[in-house]
């Protein structure tokens, strides 16, 4: 980090900081291409024979965390891997459907490494880090060898050659898929390649765990804190590097397409004890979910995003209109998408379509109840290709539409609407993923890294498995070999102190015995988001949202209910913790959402927009990285910024027109 | 609708466990049951009393970590679902709805709905892998995968590890679980040189948990959220019996 010459006052910042430094990423210069060779030559190496001398924790099991554990033993370090489920296999990363990007070319269509380069610093609206956007595409090619070698069953054409499709609008066919299943199939085989070195005794696994803090030694990430989740006892562990790969934080908002444990106490925690939170309102909002129902509601269910490929998006021209769908007359339907944008259609990315069905539905147009949602209409596809060929193509998923909402989508329109699917923000982290605190490396979804303000189907994946297979152990193994292994210990001042801060918050949340369940707290937190904060923002909405958010945040401490004890299995206590650290988390989202008064991916402000109605960047003011700074103050966090710099891929204005 | 409830309480693995009874009111047929179950435990806190206690994630029907007996069914016997993608439009007002854990040895009950299925994971760690360490692969079209071969092999791995075959089976084997990965792995060109000594090693931890054998009833497939086929049990006994053979090897 540099020193804090440019300091100014933020635009809007009112609620938000005050002084601003810039980061140093310690991404390496020359030719684009070399940088990654030649950073390796340069890190340093650890002997085979001293690895086992070494400790690593890995918090979390996902594609991110299950490689990097796996990879970390096979090359002989004493891992010890973390994880909230049963068991390492069920993270989340194995609910991705639609596919894993490589610039492989197998197609001959065009691809490279390059192209796929370009097309995520583009789609991200021109707000990662080239350098590292490079490395992923680079390593692309290598994940996808890797996979194939652990047994990944890939969908394969006749001739026994690996199958490809365009995803996501790409215009070349560059995505590896395994039916509508592979998240699952690369976290099973990250799972198994773990499996192994835990039968060799490389890695020692701690299912049913959760990390609850951090502990910093000298300032360096030395353990955490941690609760067995069956058990209730609360424990020390001991490190010599930290790798934190937990996830993003979707479910701030509620309801979202994240699995329902997935949460924000890792990353929230490291923050609080130094880690920089980098562009927390870059939240993707995935258009093809399935609508909500009620105030029941547990979850969003996401469908893959290739039935835009064929079904045509539509809302009836008049408001309020509730015939059946297949009465409506073609003259009095609105296909907006393809009205609006004639070359991508209903293929536009994922920001401008959620943000159009938006508008519709905002105009009362919108369809089914409470009229939050659009049609997803396959009938044309139907009548052209005939029922047998979109059941092979899209089967499973009409079928999970039809378990889910009770209507054959082959014979009445799909209802679709948008809903919070993948966080771009994350931990700050520099070209060797190690955050603001050295020893501390953030992992896959929860660093802010690679996509920018917007990600591309099918590159998380790709994030994950890189960071996880192919980044981490070097630049892990680095950090180790400028440290001595071990010479400390648990009984340490500060792993004392963390764990009586923890034993402090676990009595004080069953001790409050309030009138209110977690879960309503949690509900009301995500309907303020989603209200001021979702898929499109504005400053009076903005600052609405922060008066409100600390009031709740208040009232949770005064008034909620966590039935149960500490020393036992406790699901209430469990979500009692994290919706705890949402209620920190919301309130530095509407503040980096406050302070970015441009519009750019996912972020979309309304006083930003062109005279059409698109975001509209402001690469003049806004061209960093904000990364936060935890103060003790959580209405005043500190601004740092990371200043961008394009190289090879010049910004311009997004369009799909 | 309103529905009653009959739900195993348990306190933890060494307390005896109990039926309860429970109203269910005022649910809505686009629940799914692990939403209404969501409902009567936000009411059971506002009384005071302990929530029922079920595992639960993703709730779309991948991660594998619900499960339950409804009914005497694995995940409430709707064909190829998962207690989190079962909606309560398939009840009707005025049922009685019987809730277990999945009953085996090999998986003690933590609490309430919730069992300890680490026995599948170290099934997996005897051999459930292929032993490719990070960087060894050359490109991935150099090893090609018939596709009859890589379609079978990916409905094999489809499996998620909920548990449910062996809640159905009468025996508690784990037979499906432990073929359905032999099967896979064993099907592409990539697992074949620890295709026998995989079959043994496996094969012989599962018998360690305390899993039943396998007396071809069905009821695994039947029960299974992914429908995986019987047929992968076949495919693991001919490994087995030539693995024997060979010696392991």
């Amino acid at each position: 980090m540099s020193d804090t010459k440019n300091e100014t006052t933020t635009r809007t910042g009112v609620r938000a900081v005050e002084f601003v430094k810039s980061l140093d990423a310690k991404a390496p210069g020359g030719p684009i291409e070399q940088r990654w060779d030649k950073h390796r030559f340069e890190m340093k190496l650890v002997n085979p024979a001293n690895r086992r001398r070494y400790t690593v924790i890995v918090v979390g099991s996902g594609l991110a965390g299950g490689a990097a554990a796996a990879t970390l033993g096979e090359q002989g370090y004493n891992v010890k891997c973390f994880c909230y489920q049963d068991s390492p296999r069920r993270a989340h990363s194995i609910a991705a459907q639609g596919g894993i990007n490589a610039a492989k070319n197998y197609r001959n269509d065009g691809d490279s490494i390059f192209r796929l380069f370009y097309d995520t610093v583009k789609g991200g609206d021109f707000r990662a880090r080239e350098s590292n956007v490079y490395r992923l595409a680079q390593v692309s090619v290598n994940i996808i060898d890797q996979c194939v070698a652990q047994g990944v069953p890939f969908a394969r054409e006749y001739g026994g050659y690996l199958d490809n499709r365009s995803f996501g609008g790409a215009q070349v066919s560059r995505t590896f898929y395994a039916r509508g299943q592979t998240g699952q199939q690369l976290l099973l085989g990250a799972y198994q390649a773990l499996s192994r070195q835990i039968a060799a005794g490389t890695v020692k696994m701690f299912p049913r765990t959760e990390m609850l803090d951090l502990v910093l030694v000298d300032g360096r990430a030395r353990g955490i804190i941690t609760r067995d989740m069956v058990t209730g006892k609360i424990e020390r562990h001991v490190a010599d590097a930290v790798v934190l790969a937990t996830g993003g934080y979707g479910n701030v908002f509620y309801l979202s397409t994240n699995a329902k444990g997935c949460n924000t106490t890792a990353i929230w925690r490291a923050h609080r004890r130094g880690a920089f939170f980098g562009n927390p309102c870059f939240t993707q909002i995935h258009p093809t979910c399935i609508p909500v129902t009620g105030d029941h509601q547990s979850k969003l269910t996401l469908m893959s995003e290739s039935l835009r490929n064929d079904g045509r998006i539509w809302v009836p021209r008049k408001k309020g209109d509730t015939r059946d769908p297949r009465q409506i007359p073609e003259n009095e339907r609105d296909y907006y998408l393809e009205e609006r944008y004639p070359a991508f259609g209903n293929l536009v990315p994922r920001d401008v379509a959620s943000r159009n069905a938006k508008q519709v539905c905002d105009e009362g147009r919108g369809v089914g109840p409470g009229g939050l949602g659009v049609y997803l209409d396959f009938a044309d596809a139907i009548k052209r290709l005939g029922k047998q060929k979109i059941a092979e193509r899209y089967g499973n998923l009409f079928d999970m539409y039809q378990q889910i909402t009770g209507e054959n989508p082959y014979e009445v329109p799909m209802r679709i609407y948008p809903a919070i699917h993948y966080t771009m923000g994350g931990l700050w982290v520099d070209y060797n993923l190690m955050s603001t605190i050295p020893g501390l490396f953030v992992a896959g979804e929860a660093n802010f890294s690679d996509h920018g303000a917007n990600r591309l189907g099918a590159s998380a994946l790709m994030q994950g498995l890189a960071d996880g297979y192919f980044v981490l152990p070097y630049t892990v193994a680095n950090f180790l070999a400028q440290v001595k292994p071990g010479g400390l210990s648990t009984d340490h001042a500060a792993f004392g102190e963390a764990e009586a801060e923890i034993n402090d918050r676990v009595k004080r949340l069953l001790s409050i015995n309030g009138k209110r369940t977690v879960d309503s707290f949690h509900r009301e937190l995500g309907r303020i988001l989603w209200d001021e904060c979702g898929m499109a923002r504005n400053d009076a909405g903005l600052r609405r949202a922060l008066q409100r958010i600390p009031e709740l945040r208040e009232e949770f401490w005064q008034n909620v209910r966590v039935p149960g004890e500490g020393g036992e299995l406790n699901q209430e206590l469990e979500k009692a913790g994290r919706v705890a650290d949402f209620l920190e988390l919301g309130e530095l989202l509407c503040i980096d959402a406050l302070h970015r008064t441009e519009s750019c991916g996912g972020h979309f402000r309304e006083e930003s927009q062109t005279e059409d109605g698109e975001a509209k960047r402001d690469d003049e003011n806004f061209s960093y990285v904000a990364a936060w700074e935890y103060t003790g103050n959580l209405a005043r966090p500190e601004l740092h910024k990371e200043p961008l710099v394009f190289e090879y891929v010049k910004p311009s204005q997004r369009s799909y027109k | 609708m309103n529905l009653t409830l009959h739900v195993w309480r348990q306190k933890n693995s060494r307390s005896e466990g109990r039926f309860e009874t429970y109203q269910a009111k005022d649910i809505i047929p686009d629940m799914s049951f692990l939403e209404m179950l969501d409902v009567v435990n936000q009411e059971l806190i506002m009384k005071g009393e302990e929530p029922i206690a079920f595992e639960h994630d993703c709730r779309e029907g991948i991660c594998g970590s619900c499960g339950m007996v409804i009914n005497g069914y694995p995940h409430g016997g709707q064909k190829g679902t998962t207690a989190c993608q079962l909606h309560m439009r398939h009840y009707k007002d005025g049922d009685t709805i019987t809730i277990e854990p999945w009953r085996a040895r090999a998986f003690p009950v933590l609490k309430d709905l919730i069992v300890d299925r680490s026995a599948f994971d170290r099934i997996i760690q005897s051999g459930g892998f292929i032993s490719a360490t990070t960087g060894v692969a050359q490109d991935a079209n150099t090893v090609l995968v018939p596709k009859s071969n890589a379609d079978a092999a990916m409905d094999a791995a489809a499996c998620i590890g909920c548990g449910a075959c062996v809640a159905a089976c009468p025996n508690a084997s784990a037979m499906l679980f432990t073929a359905a990965k032999i099967s896979h792995l064993g099907l592409l060109p990539q697992g074949q040189p620890e295709r026998y000594a995989r079959v043994v090693q496996m094969v012989e931890q599962m018998d360690k948990e305390g899993f039943g054998g396998c007396t071809n009833i069905g009821e695994c497939s039947a029960a299974c959220p992914k429908e995986i086929s019987l047929d992968v049990i076949a495919r693991m006994n001919r490994d087995l019996l030539v693995a024997t053979i060979k010696g392991g090897k």
